[in-house]
């Protein structure tokens, strides 16, 4: 047995149970073997009208339900699903009763259009105003949309189902969520605040105006048809990044807690690092310095050096700008070694499943460590000659993997790294 | 546990800096001279019946210099991006290259600001009859400004603090109403006390000049109403007046603030957070004992700012608990300055450090009885934010 401290005398940061849900299905074993497997999760919307619209696919969840519908009720389920299953895996505490703090990570929550669709009929006039809306908006008839459009409403729900201690955080760095929320629980377990902490990210937010949104900034692929051929990591014809639900639940334990009650060990959160880009709101600064600089951070973090890292689950989101920029980074830390670690982009079957993405790919990246497989990167007939990456094209690969760095870049300069071993270093 | 309380061995953190932007004007001799003063900005008319507390309006060039970073932003990101300025000026370090690549960033924010007018002409067009399988998403494409999404995106406010100010450090988020302020403080102050950071900027902002977010409110009946009383005389008529704020702190590992000379306004001594079920009259109060057991031994000569709402039954639940404390004078930060959501929490740490900097608690503005005159400075104040809805939060703000 390894010593339950890492190399700067913090408390080493195990996981002890993952729950996972994607367009491909719920649960580690469906993903896994659908991932494997090289499926694609992507398909033609059907929840809601697309014409019009420029983009009308993504990796939807449409096999869990939520009445009323609304996306922030669809993250809830999700998140309370992958947490079930986090903790039947984990075995720790008891029904409702878990002993540590919750940090969610969950797409910024609004009144929706169908919701605000309703408020319009009940104005009952065909000039509609904010004020009308107002009008009728009290008085008690509506009161559950001021529970469900609460930001905090899914962790407060989260935590009484799940009894989690002290006040839950509901966080949102962007496209790097989910890692932040696995970077808050691993910080608090090294502080000694608590033993064990549980790591939740959702998103459920495919809905008409949050494809509008992401398609004016251009960001989403429109390559339709086929929905499965979309999403294009490190091709030349990659055009952008697909929408995608998905959640992700992680219990993380201090290593010595997860021994002394005989928890099954699967996996370690060696290293978290961020760095804020402060360039430009949704493009990172030409010279990677922020993205470079947060990679070099992770590795610091866990003490280790790039030739110790023998996988890398990229961010690989297929935008034009994200995966070059991603390669030219990776380079400019790994040296050659870029070229010769295995990459992959999970994004290529499951989509961008933005809030929840950092949990999803970390939980990818420690069943690859736990199957000794590489998941392929679909779609990958056509490699961008400039992106030198040693891509797992297509097909899984088996490979020796000790050690992956997973990577999440998001709007608003957020940059979060993580590292994951098998076993504590 | 979600305690962050300095522990032996572990360093002092103090408030170094302190940005406000409210209703009652920009920075801190404005805001302490209308507190004094007990002059209080509602606007009863502009969105009647409803009653919002205001921004005093700035000149934003002079924080934000760039029309096109300005434009970039609605509202709430301006007033933070500003307030955020106005802090960092306040601590020294404002273009200080060194520090601000490092600072670490924790921001209490909600987001989402509307544009009322696409809202309200495709609920129009469609009471009209334009019911087409398309027509939701084809007004959509057409009328939303394509970086109207970076204004309303909750993780943009710190997007755009790093982006006007140059803060090259790390950027966090929380969103969840008003006990994100203090969750904010109290990831910010155990990062720092326990060596993983030594200075943060921690803060953030409200419009509270939006019909959207009205009606949000109005679905719970939440919204005060018709005629402006003092949150603790609300009981009757009971509701929060949205307030427009930006209130930013900066943090210091105390080593780290001597080293550069900077002058500490108070220390932050602990933050507490915890979720009461709420489910009976009187929960709410049991937590907020709890946490104020939880805060360290209390010696000196003490008060209380609180960002009691005015909605019930939160505050008649928190007013059970203060009478439980009745030798603490009380000061409500929701009378003066409105309700602010994430940033009512982080202007209450502001409003008291700059009470103990100032060596005077500001005077009562209150009909009721429950704030009392305090005489002499005082060295120790609990700050107090317990949300309308869901969430409780306490710090302890000391003399250094």
């Amino acid at each position: 047995m390894t010593a339950p401290r890492d190399k700067l005398g913090r408390p080493v940061v195990v996981v002890t149970g993952m729950g996972i849900m994607t367009s491909l299905g719920a649960g580690k074993s469906d993903n896994w073997a659908k991932l494997v497997a090289g499926e694609s999760g992507i398909r033609t919307i059907t929840r809601f009208p697309v014409d019009g619209l420029k983009t009308t696919m993504a990796g939807t969840v449409d096999f869990v339900s939520a009445d009323p519908f609304s996306s922030t009720a669809l993250s809830e389920r999700m998140a309370e699903l992958v947490t079930q299953e986090a903790l039947e895996q984990a075995g720790i505490g008891a029904k409702a009763d878990f002993p540590g703090p919750l940090f969610l990570a969950v797409a910024p929550v609004e009144v929706e259009w169908p919701q605000r669709r309703e408020l319009g009929r009940a104005v009952g006039q065909q000039d509609i105003t904010y004020d009308d809306l107002l009008r009728i908006s009290g008085g008690g008839k509506f009161s559950a949309y001021h529970h469900r459009f609460m930001f905090g409403s899914v962790a407060a729900y989260l935590a009484e189902t799940f009894g989690t201690k002290g006040s839950p955080i509901s966080l949102s760095t962007a496209c790097a969520s989910g890692a932040t929320s696995i970077q808050l629980g691993v910080e608090a377990i090294r502080r000694g605040e608590t033993d064990a902490a549980l790591c939740v990210a959702t998103d459920g937010t495919v809905n008409p105006e949050a494809l509008v949104r992401f398609s004016l900034l251009s960001a989403l692929s429109t390559q339709n048809d086929p929905p499965q051929a979309a999403s294009r990591p490190f091709s030349k014809n990659r055009d952008g990044f697909v929408m995608a639900e998905g959640a992700g639940a992680l219990v993380l334990e201090s290593y010595e807690a997860a021994v002394a009650r005989g928890a099954k060990i699967l996996g370690v959160i060696a290293g978290c690092g961020e760095l804020t880009d402060s360039f430009h709101r949704t493009r990172s600064s030409p010279d990677g310095k922020p993205i470079i600089g947060c990679m070099n951070k992770t590795l610091a973090d866990a003490g280790m050096t790039p030739d110790q890292i023998d996988h890398i689950n990229a961010h690989g989101t297929a935008t034009p700008e994200n995966d070059k920029m991603e390669f030219n980074t990776t380079s400019a830390v790994f040296g050659e070694l870029a070229q010769k670690i295995p990459v992959t982009s999970n994004k290529s079957m499951v989509g961008h499943t933005i809030s929840a993405a950092g949990a999803v790919e970390a939980i990818f990246s420690l069943l690859t460590l736990e199957h000794q497989r590489i998941p392929p990167t679909i779609n990958y007939d056509n490699p961008d000659p400039t992106i030198l990456f040693n891509v797992v094209g297509n097909k899984a690969r088996d490979a020796r993997v000790t050690a992956v760095m997973s990577n999440s870049f998001g709007f608003g300069g957020q940059n979060a790294s993580l590292i994951l071993t098998r076993e504590p270093a | 546990m979600t305690d962050t309380a300095s522990k032996p061995g572990q360093t002092e953190v103090w408030i170094t800096g302190i940005g406000l932007a409210t209703s009652l004007g920009e920075g801190l001799e404005a805001n302490w001279a209308a507190l004094s003063e007990k002059r209080i900005n509602v606007d009863e008319k502009g969105f009647a019946p409803y009653i919002v507390h205001p921004l005093m309006p700035v000149s934003f060039d002079s924080q934000i210099p760039k029309k096109g970073d300005q434009r970039q932003m609605e509202a709430w990101q301006r007033i933070g991006t500003y307030a955020a300025g106005l802090a960092l000026d306040s601590a020294g370090i404002k273009g200080n290259k060194d520090i601000l690549s490092k600072i670490d960033m924790v921001v209490a924010a909600g987001g989402g600001e509307r544009d009322i007018n696409v809202d309200s002409g495709i609920l129009t067009a469609e009471a009209k009859g334009a019911n087409a399988p398309g027509f939701l998403n084809e007004r959509l494409m057409s009328d939303l400004r394509p970086t109207l999404f970076l204004a309303q995106l909750s993780n943009l406010l710190a997007g755009n603090i790093a982006i006007v100010h140059g803060l090259g450090g790390t950027s966090r988020t929380f969103m969840g109403e008003e006990v994100a302020g203090a969750d904010a403080a109290r990831i910010a102050l155990a990062r720092i006390a326990s060596g993983e950071s030594d200075i943060a900027l921690v803060g953030g902002s409200h419009n509270g000049e939006r019909k959207d977010l009205l009606v949000l409110y109005e679905f719970g009946d939440f919204n005060l109403k018709d005629k402006f009383a003092p949150v603790w005389a609300r009981k009757d008529h009971p509701g929060f007046a949205l307030g427009s704020a930006g209130a930013f702190l900066v943090l210091e590992s105390k080593a780290h603030a001597e080293a550069r000379g900077a002058r500490p306004f108070a220390k932050l001594s602990s933050v507490v957070a915890d979720l009461a079920k709420r489910k009976q009259p009187g929960d709410m109060a049991a937590t907020l004992e709890k946490l104020w057991a939880k805060l360290p031994r209390r010696e000196g000569k003490g008060a209380i700012i609180t960002g009691a709402t005015g909605a019930e039954p939160a505050t008649s639940d928190e007013r059970a608990f203060l009478k439980s404390h009745a030798d603490f004078p009380v000061r409500s930060t929701g009378t003066v300055f409105g309700h602010a959501m994430e940033t009512q929490f982080p202007l209450g740490i502001a409003l008291a450090a700059l009470s103990i900097s100032r060596g005077a608690l500001f005077p009562p503005n209150d009909s009721t009885g429950t704030e009392i005159e305090m005489q002499g400075a005082p060295t120790q104040i609990v700050v107090v934010g317990a949300g309308h809805w869901r969430g409780e939060g306490m710090a302890l703000v000391e003399a250094v």
